[in-house]
């Protein structure tokens, strides 16, 4: 039952961070390349994601500190990290990247600077609740994404249950 | 793979060379259905090379693509890929590559692969906006994708090798099967899904026609893939300039060149792309340009054009392709990218695969002359230090001739360092240094800081022109930072300074990265950009030829076109952005205009200078003209043309290109 329960539980917050608008349908894709010769595919690739995407914000809070401020490199630098993070599927981080680079071309200072606090600020957002929904799940043991049924013989589907079950007796 | 025909045959090598072991035919290549020799489990095993800097990108591509059953190998450097490109020549079957990478363009890197390997390349970027889609598509991009790229996109760029092969297949046999030519219309098959179909049903039939074909000499044989080496390709030139460029065809090209072991087939598939490559530098720039000489006229402007001659230059000698440039083409361009100018504008790296391009292209055919500024001893003395400048170019540049230009005493160019080099026969001279300079400014440059060495040919892709700063006196050496694509500048800053006519020519040619030199050349004033002309030394007497052959090519931006105002520079500046090899001739446009925009990045643009003197020598052309031809040329419009005009910004005015040999 408690597996159970934290299945529920892990599938409705990864339907919160998609009706929340933190992930979109590139998360999905993700997920569906994850597979049994690799089962932490989306794990690693958002935490590859994290790894590297750091330098890019350090870079730019850097290069928003010089004076005059550099446009070009800053959007530049943007671009790379925006382009991370689509192919994550972070979409508030994404939406709000755009934001910088329309101020960015607008050549807006001071847009620049309020935006790119709020990048990072849905970045880390973003971040922490990946970690924990990721953690849940570690925990709950290989689970059968809702979205993904696995399809299985009567007969198999039969053991299962039967196990299954016979496990959460065992547990409560 | 053998199928029964002869045409399947030689189909099925193409294929075969290309993808290697990973579709060998299912049974012989499916021979029965359809004879293209696609195997029944194509497009499983396809062979992928992934190139993106982006880790996260490139894991979650991996990962799609091994979904899709093909074998991935991934770089995230675009000099990684190339190089296992070139290790392995028919190891991959395509090139998914990204744009926006920090050491090369993805356009470059589009280049590169296109003329060396004649691989599919796909670009994709998280950027959607049209003007880089249409770059994708202007470089020869067989698809584009967008970021973040889906599986479903992935799944089916098979497709775009099947039609490659395709285009190639059918490319072998232009004329004898000319009727045949056509594959029956299969109106069936509506689907891109159905293309391979409908290829290899259009293969069968011609395969039974063809039989007897006589061309079966060639296609009969399994042929490997024939890689254009930079001789290759200068004979090449060489001979479509002798034919003249209308009247070329691949069976008069082979018996001119001479090689064994080179099929007609071979040179028929070189010749079309030699013609979009000449089709679209000219295009882009100026439908007339081309027929105008390349040398500049007095337009001071030189700096630009002699900038994208080196980088062209420089993207010859880079395409290693071609085997090597003559070093003393290289050692001229350098010479004469270097000796401009000393102080280097800005380190404008214009990737030395530019240079490859334009050298694979370009040496082979043309002899490269050294734009040999001032003083030939220029090249002579400067080129041994510039060619180990290069990193990793190969320079086989002729010490003298590098050293000449070196010496050639370009200050006129003041700072611009370009690296035009700009293989020479082994004088000239005078070549302009402005090429030098306006190589730098172009942006190629990164002053003096290396020397580009011509021969940059094989070994590195990117030539790092990077124009050593070697001192004023030096001046010609050019570095282009990046592509010295202009194999026929040679940078001799000597005769810049008295030439003004090259200058002016150089100028007009409009190159596109010498954008800063430009301004630098702007504000020296001095316009001798006799280098500038020379990007592309060709001899006058064979201009005409080249101009109507380089069409073609696509790989070589020849970009002949008069502009007589600026809007020709920017002209030249878009197509400078190609990372083939562009050989522009430029003329009159305001070099300074373009300044900006055109860094390095741009493939290296041969600029043809037009010789109002009509003794022009277009110098994109260079690749088909001698070294000597070239220098002889430049030196000669160098004093025949009166000063430029200094006026403009780079002195670009309309040069009188009537003069130009038809």
């Amino acid at each position: 039952m408690q597996r159970n329960q934290m299945h529920r539980q892990i599938a409705n917050l990864r339907k919160s961070l998609f009706d929340q608008g933190y992930l979109d349908e590139q998360f999905v894709q993700l997920e569906e390349l994850q597979d049994n010769s690799n089962p932490n595919f989306v794990e690693e690739v958002v935490s590859l994601f994290y790894r590297d995407s750091a330098r890019f914000l350090y870079s730019i809070d850097q290069a928003l500190e010089k004076r005059p401020m550099d446009f070009s490199t800053l959007d530049s630098l943007m671009h790379h990290f925006k382009s991370s993070s689509t192919s994550i599927g972070a979409k508030k981080v994404k939406t709000e990247c755009t934001h910088f680079r329309s101020h960015c071309n607008a050549r807006n200072a001071e847009g620049c600077k309020r935006t790119f606090q709020q990048v990072k600020k849905e970045y880390t957002t973003l971040k922490k609740k990946l970690e924990t929904y990721f953690q849940m799940s570690r925990q709950a043991g290989p689970i059968e994404v809702e979205c993904r049924p696995r399809v299985l013989s009567p007969f198999q589907y039969l053991i299962s249950r039967i196990s299954y079950l016979a496990l959460s007796f065992l547990n409560t | 793979m053998n199928l029964g025909g002869g045409n399947n045959k030689q189909q099925q090598s193409m294929m075969a060379s290309s993808s290697g072991a990973s579709w060998k035919s299912g049974g012989g290549g499916g021979g029965g259905d359809g004879g293209g020799g696609v195997p029944d489990q194509f497009p499983a095993g396809l062979r992928v090379l992934v190139v993106d800097d982006d880790p996260t990108c490139l894991m979650i591509l991996e990962k799609m693509l091994r979904n899709c059953n093909y074998e991935v190998t991934k770089c995230n450097r675009a000099e990684v890929a190339l190089s296992h490109l070139r290790e392995n020549k028919n190891g991959f079957d395509v090139v998914i590559s990204d744009v926006h990478m920090p050491d090369m363009d993805g356009f470059k890197l589009l280049e590169h692969i296109g003329l060396e390997m004649d691989l599919p390349v796909i670009m994709m970027s998280a950027d959607d906006s049209k003007n880089v889609v249409m770059k994708g598509v202007t470089h020869g991009a067989c698809d584009y994708l967008i970021k973040p790229v889906r599986i479903e996109a992935l799944r089916n760029i098979w497709q775009h090798v099947v039609r490659k092969k395709k285009h190639e297949w059918k490319e072998v046999e232009p004329s004898p099967s000319a009727d045949e030519q056509k594959p029956p219309e299969e109106p069936d098959y509506s689907s891109s899904a159905n293309e391979g179909h409908n290829w290899k049903n259009t293969k069968r039939r011609k395969d039974e026609d063809d039989d007897a074909d006589d061309r079966d000499d060639s296609s009969s044989l399994k042929k490997p893939r024939v890689v254009w080496s930079v001789e290759l390709h200068q004979q090449f030139v060489a001979a479509v300039n002798q034919l003249g460029i209308d009247k070329a065809v691949p069976k008069k090209i082979l018996e001119l060149m001479n090689v064994p072991g080179l099929t007609r087939e071979n040179v028929a598939s070189h010749l079309q792309k030699y013609r979009l490559y000449l089709r679209r530098l000219s295009g882009s720039q100026h439908p007339g340009g081309m027929n105008t000489g390349f040398m500049g006229g007095p337009d001071a402007g030189f700096g630009s054009m002699s900038s994208l001659n080196g980088l062209d230059l420089q993207a010859l000698a880079a395409s290693g392709q071609l085997g090597q440039l003559p070093p003393q083409s290289l050692a001229t361009l350098q010479a004469a990218a270097l000796g401009r100018s000393n102080n280097s504008k800005s380190p404008i790296s214009v990737p030395v695969l530019d240079q490859r391009n334009i050298f694979s292209f370009e040496n082979p055919k043309s002899r490269y002359t050294e734009v040999q500024g001032q003083s030939q001893h220029l090249t002579n003395s400067g080129s041994s230090k510039h060619m180990n400048l290069l990193p990793g170019i190969p320079t086989n540049m002729e010490p003298k001739q590098f050293a000449s230009l070196h010496q050639s005493g370009q200050h006129s160019f003041g700072n611009v360092n370009n690296q035009v080099l700009i293989p020479m026969g082994g004088q000239s001279q005078r070549q302009p240094v402005i090429s030098n300079e306006m190589l730098t400014r172009g942006g190629v440059v990164d002053m003096g800081s290396s020397v580009y060495s011509p021969v940059v040919s094989q070994s590195s892709p990117l030539v790092d022109f990077s124009v050593n700063q070697k001192t004023d006196s030096v001046g010609s050496n050019y570095h282009l930072a990046g592509n010295l694509g202009i194999p026929n500048l040679t940078g001799t800053s000597s005769t810049l300074q008295g030439d003004r006519s090259l200058d002016t020519k150089v100028s007009r040619r409009g190159i596109v990265p010498s954008y800063d030199i430009f301004s630098d050349l702007n504000q020296n004033g001095s316009r001798d950009w006799s280098l500038q002309d020379v990007g592309l030394t060709f001899d006058p007497s064979q201009q005409h030829t080249m101009q109507g052959g380089l069409d073609g090519l696509s790989p070589v931006m020849l970009q002949h076109n008069r502009p007589s105002n600026r809007e020709m520079v920017g002209q030249n500046r878009n197509l400078a952005s190609n990372n083939k090899v562009i050989f522009s001739t430029h003329n009159g446009s305001n070099v300074g205009q373009q300044r900006n925009s055109y860094v390095g990045d741009n493939s290296l643009r041969v600029k043809t200078e037009i010789n109002n003197d009509g003794s022009s020598h277009n110098t994109l052309y260079s690749e088909q003209y001698g070294q000597d031809d070239l220098l002889a040329a430049i030196l000669k419009q160098q004093q025949q043309e009166g000063v430029g005009q200094s006026d403009n910004d780079f002195g670009f005015d309309s040069y009188a290109l009537d003069d130009l040999p038809a």
